[in-house]
């Protein structure tokens, strides 16, 4: 195929991507409140699904999906857990 | 080759709104609007992405289709969980008008 490649394709768009994680992790450092922190980390694990997708499609290997795959899973049950925790604190009281 | 252009095009609309997510999560006032962001937006740019790596690649697709599955399964159940228990543990509501049509519904920590 002429033009660029795919491995040039996935470093130009793993650029944006960089900026989002930038941003995300700003407001995980700065945010106010527990549930801002929780939400930023939310953002980070999607903008992890991201790398490893653009990274299968670089590398062509497809173990990169199954990693995205599992950062999904990992997300799920983490955002449950922090949702448990945020809910639980007010019982404390 | 078709398939190229799509998968490429893909990739492009689902950076482009995690990019969008990633900025409403910095710029909107609270924590319920940035999830509003974060979450809509992410969902979508993410299975984008996932989408179009697999008509881009020499990959098994299958795994990207479960990933997907998962994805518009989990991200909207996770942020409604976690919606739920932001509001019971009293985070700020910015920018509300008129009344809170929760007060009754749920028990919230005022503090």
């Amino acid at each position: 195929m002429t033009g660029p490649t795919f491995p040039a394709i996935a470093a130009i768009l793993a650029l944006p991507l960089c900026l989002a994680l930038a941003l995300a992790g700003w407001r995980m450092v700065t945010g106010p409140g527990k549930a801002d922190r929780f939400v930023a980390f939310d953002m980070l694990t999607a903008v992890g699904i991201g790398f490893a997708a653009l990274t299968a499609v670089a590398t062509g290997r497809s173990g990169f999906l199954d990693i995205g795959l599992g950062i999904a899973l990992i997300n799920f049950v983490a955002t449950a857990a922090f949702a448990l925790f945020l809910e639980r604190k007010k019982d404390d009281r | 080759m078709i398939a190229t252009y799509a998968g490429i095009v893909l990739l492009g609309l689902g950076v482009l709104l995690v990019l969008i997510a990633a900025i409403g999560l910095v710029r909107l006032p609270d924590a319920f609007q940035r999830m509003h962001a974060a979450t809509k937006a992410g969902t979508l740019g993410t299975t984008l992405i996932v989408g179009g790596a697999i008509l881009l690649g020499d990959v098994v697709p299958t795994t990207g289709f479960l990933t997907i599955l998962f994805l518009l399964l989990t991200l909207p159940t996770g942020a409604q969980l976690l919606g739920r228990a932001a509001y019971v543990a009293g985070e700020p509501l910015v920018g509300l008008e008129g009344d809170d049509p929760l007060e009754q519904l749920l028990d919230r920590n005022a503090d």
